[in-house]
């Protein structure tokens, strides 16, 4: 059974990967409802008043099946055009405006709020790991299937752990990502090293992907000397130059807009990466969204905005959140091309950024990605969501909609994981985790000097007389200092 | 006799920078004049023409050619990869100037007038001038942020507040004030030269005036060091500092020969050369036209007090716009900015020739 498996999931993929790389950038529209890729490339024309009536999907979608045109950024404009004389029912005149031609109709109609069925979702694996037949996936290989499963079991322990540590007054603030780790570490496998990252706070599966050790990540959360922030902001705001990771700063949102920014830095060194950022449900309310995706989509910038709709913003659930279909419906609304996807599901995850990869770069334009998962974890450890959610709900998602539990079904499945790997595993990243922590514990934390550093390029002379003024202080009087302020 | 002379030049409008005022500053050569607006222009086309990281963004920046013209030419010169045009949300253009920035670009991010700022200021703030200290050094932001400052005329209490102290108030922001073009030029190519990123608060009513520069201030080479204030006039009797359109004001006592500095940079504050002339001429008074709360005054007065009290012969007096939002109406807005009248009484109280103000509230 499994042999059986093994061989069509792999022809099937084969199949599927040369179909996918002849027909990518193209117009295929694979319509299949529960598990195929579904690709609603925007044609660009206008929807004429009857479709708009009905709203429905499928329907429009059979139409633009019939129109297999490679979509090119720099004939948008004259497609619009050319579809427009070409169709000729429905009462087709058109008038000008600025901002191009548009038909018109005298017979009124709104757009609905809503379709009548929901954006459906990408996925590749059963919630048992059984890889669903006839599905359109990127082929991963088995080094990097092992190291995704054993990055999402680190990432998993990680998180108990340090979890632990901020309950025993260790650290002073921690937030896990648990339920959300085939969404950091799957986007991760499908990037480069050169794509730049922005992330929210709840992605450091994306900085362990890259080599960040256990022992930095322990750096960080303490504060000592040997954490590459040096000491200057609360647990978990990790940041790493060489790993391409922006530094996690609070603001939410804040790092949308700078993410276009940095694309069109990109761009006009026609660099051949792009600028991965996310953001939670929750951010997408705020006004830098708006703005970030406006202006990548204006300035045409290689950017992918991955969207973790986890349920829950703190205690804000999305119903309260928004009123539209989640996230991936507002990617037409500033003319990205958009995509919801199983965030629970590897799989699905590393073909989406893949596939978004490649666009983003080839035909420099953002994309975005709406990955739906759940929040199994509270917000941090300043948060108790039983307050706000029921127990069962928490306990479901931990238990039957796992994505590591998910993952691991699969790679055993396909004869690349085992047990005795899983045991060995569990109990080395535990043993490395209490290390890391001893000794980062251990560690001294930044001398003062580092109190005045960084914050400009050159320090001012006001900050070099104010340090060696505090230094003259702590000498003079060191019972008034704590013992472990190194001078 | 000089002082009746300068006597006659007080009678003049005050809002007016007389040419003939310049004959009090020692320029070398003073041989071109160039408005502001020329010196801010030139400033950018020779700081894009030498760094091709430097590019422009903000509204109308580019077709309109600059809400107030100070970008004229330039789309045409460096096409719109490098002048954008941005839409209208100050909040997404200075993200995305700052994004730019992290990666190696150097923006120089145009606001509308600085109350626009307020949409943006927590990407000023938070995104800009934090990043360097927050990141340990791993992301530098080379950024300008520019644009006018202050009461203009006419404009009401939304386009009208001066945001020095605000943005002076924060670690990690260079925080200059340009008064004439010389200034405009120098302190302009040096913010965009800077690795740390710059607010840079010019005066929409001086743009359209003509100063004398030197040839080595048309040089592209020109730049003016961050952190140096101005003696714009040397005196004996009292220590007067201003920043931006205020520094105008003073150049025009009757009687007291007045020490005229101009602050040029706000943050850093050149506290030595302010304590330098504070220790010489015992007395100081401090004009901006921005709130008399927490404004750059009591910096300046705060400072003076920790390093030089025991020079100090009398209180030290600020003189700062009204503590109110800007009222329409031409004549209340007269009355809410400082005018000349007003430094001069103060200045005449710091050397005792008229009666001192009764205690207030």
């Amino acid at each position: 059974m499994a042999n059986w498996l093994r061989i069509s999931s792999r022809t099937v993929a084969n199949h599927i990967k040369k179909r996918m790389n002849k027909e990518f950038m193209g117009g295929a529209v694979h319509v299949n409802q529960s598990s195929g890729l579904w690709w609603g490339l925007n044609r660009g024309g206008p929807v004429s008043d009857r479709n708009r009536r009905h709203m429905d999907p499928l329907a429009w979608n059979r139409a633009t099946l019939l129109c297999v045109q490679r979509f090119k950024t720099t004939l948008a404009e004259k497609q619009h055009d050319s579809f427009l004389s070409s169709d000729s029912d429905d009462d087709n005149q058109s008038v000008d405006f600025p901002g191009g031609k548009v038909s018109y109709t005298s017979e009124m109609s709104f757009i609905s709020e809503s379709s009548q069925t929901r954006v459906p979702c990408y996925r590749v694996l059963e919630d048992d790991g059984d890889l669903i037949s006839d599905c359109d996936f990127q082929q991963v290989s088995k080094e990097d299937a092992v190291k995704m499963y054993s990055n999402m079991v680190t990432l998993q322990i990680m998180d108990n752990i340090f979890y632990e540590a901020q309950r025993q007054g260790r650290i002073s603030f921690y937030l896990t990502s648990a339920g959300e780790e085939a969404i950091s570490i799957a986007s991760a496998a499908a990037l480069s090293e050169q794509d730049i990252i922005l992330p929210q706070y709840r992605e450091p599966g994306v900085l362990l992907w890259r080599g960040f050790t256990l022992q930095e990540f322990a750096d960080q959360c303490f504060g000592n000397k040997a954490d590459y922030g040096k000491g200057r902001q609360m647990p978990i705001h990790y940041g790493s130059k060489k790993h391409n990771f922006f530094t996690i700063s609070s603001p939410i949102a804040t790092q949308l807009p700078q993410a276009a920014g940095i694309a069109y830095s990109l761009k006009m060194d026609n660099k051949k990466a792009c600028v991965v950022s996310y953001i939670g449900d929750g951010g997408t309310s705020e006004g830098d969204f708006h703005a970030g995706l406006n202006f990548a989509a204006v300035m045409e910038a290689p950017v992918i905005f991955f969207c973790r709709n986890n349920g829950w913003a703190i205690s804000t659930n999305v119903s309260e959140q928004f009123r539209s279909d989640g996230i991936v419906v507002k990617g037409r609304a500033y003319g990205i091309r958009s995509i919801r996807v199983d965030g629970n599901d590897a799989l699905a995850v590393y073909s989406a950024v893949s596939a978004a990869r490649e666009m983003a770069i080839n035909e420099q334009r953002p994309i975005l990605i709406e990955a739906l998962t759940y929040r199994v974890g509270h917000h941090s450890t300043s948060d108790d969501s039983t307050k706000y959610r029921q127990l069962d709900e928490i306990v479901y998602w931990k238990k039957a909609r796992n994505p590591v539990n998910r993952f691991r079904n699969w790679v055993q499945n396909i004869g690349w994981w085992s047990e005795q790997q899983e045991t060995q595993l569990r109990n080395s990243v535990r043993k490395q985790l209490l290390e890391a922590i001893q000794v980062a514990e251990k560690t001294e934390k930044p001398p003062l000097s580092e109190l005045f550093t960084d914050v400009y390029d050159h320090p001012p002379s006001n900050l070099e007389e104010q340090e060696k003024h505090l230094r003259e202080t702590v000498t003079r009087h060191p019972k008034d200092y704590p013992s472990d302020i190194s001078v | 006799m000089l002082a009746i002379a300068r006597q006659r030049m007080l009678g003049q409008s005050f809002k007016k920078i007389l040419p003939a005022v310049s004959v009090l500053r020692s320029y070398s050569s003073a041989a071109k004049q160039i408005t502001v607006r020329e010196a801010l222009n030139s400033a950018l086309d020779e700081e894009m023409s030498a760094d091709p990281k430097v590019f422009l963004m903000g509204e109308e920046v580019g077709e309109y050619q600059g809400a107030y013209k100070i970008t004229k030419g330039l789309l045409e010169k460096y096409g719109p990869e490098r002048v954008l045009d941005t839409p209208i949300t100050e909040a997404g253009f200075t993200g995305i100037g700052v994004g730019a920035a992290y990666y190696g670009l150097k923006p120089v991010v145009e606001f509308m007038t600085f109350n626009f700022s307020m949409q943006a200021i927590d990407h000023i703030i938070n995104s800009a001038a934090k990043s360097n200290y927050m990141s340990a050094g791993q992301i530098s932001v080379p950024i300008v942020f520019r644009g006018p400052n202050g009461a203009a005329a006419g404009v009401g209490a939304q386009h009208s507040q001066c945001y020095a102290a605000w943005y002076a108030s924060c670690p990690g922001l260079k925080v200059l004030s340009p008064y004439n073009s010389e200034d405009a030029r120098g302190l302009l190519k040096a913010a965009i030269r800077d690795p740390d990123p710059v607010v840079f608060l010019e005066n929409e009513l001086l743009y359209g005036e003509s100063f004398p520069v030197s040839d080595e201030v048309l040089d592209s080479s020109f730049c003016l060091p961050i952190g140096k204030a101005k003696i714009e006039r040397e005196g004996k009797d009292v220590t007067i500092t201003a920043f931006s359109k205020m520094a105008a004001e003073m150049l025009e006592k009757d009687g007291i020969y007045a020490e005229v500095i101009n602050l040029r940079s706000i943050r850093p504050l050149d506290r030595s050369t302010i304590n330098a002339s504070v220790r010489k001429t015992n007395r100081l008074i401090t004009v901006e036209e921005g709130f008399p709360q927490h404004g750059v005054g009591a910096e300046i007065c705060a400072s003076v007090v920790e390093e030089s009290f025991s020079y100090l012969d009398a209180p030290v007096e600020r003189i700062a716009g009204a503590d109110v939002p800007m009222p329409y109406a031409a004549n209340l807005e007269r009355m809410a900015v400082p005018q000349v009248e007003d430094i001069v009484r103060a200045a005449k109280r710091a050397c005792y020739r008229s009666v001192p103000l009764a205690a207030t509230a």
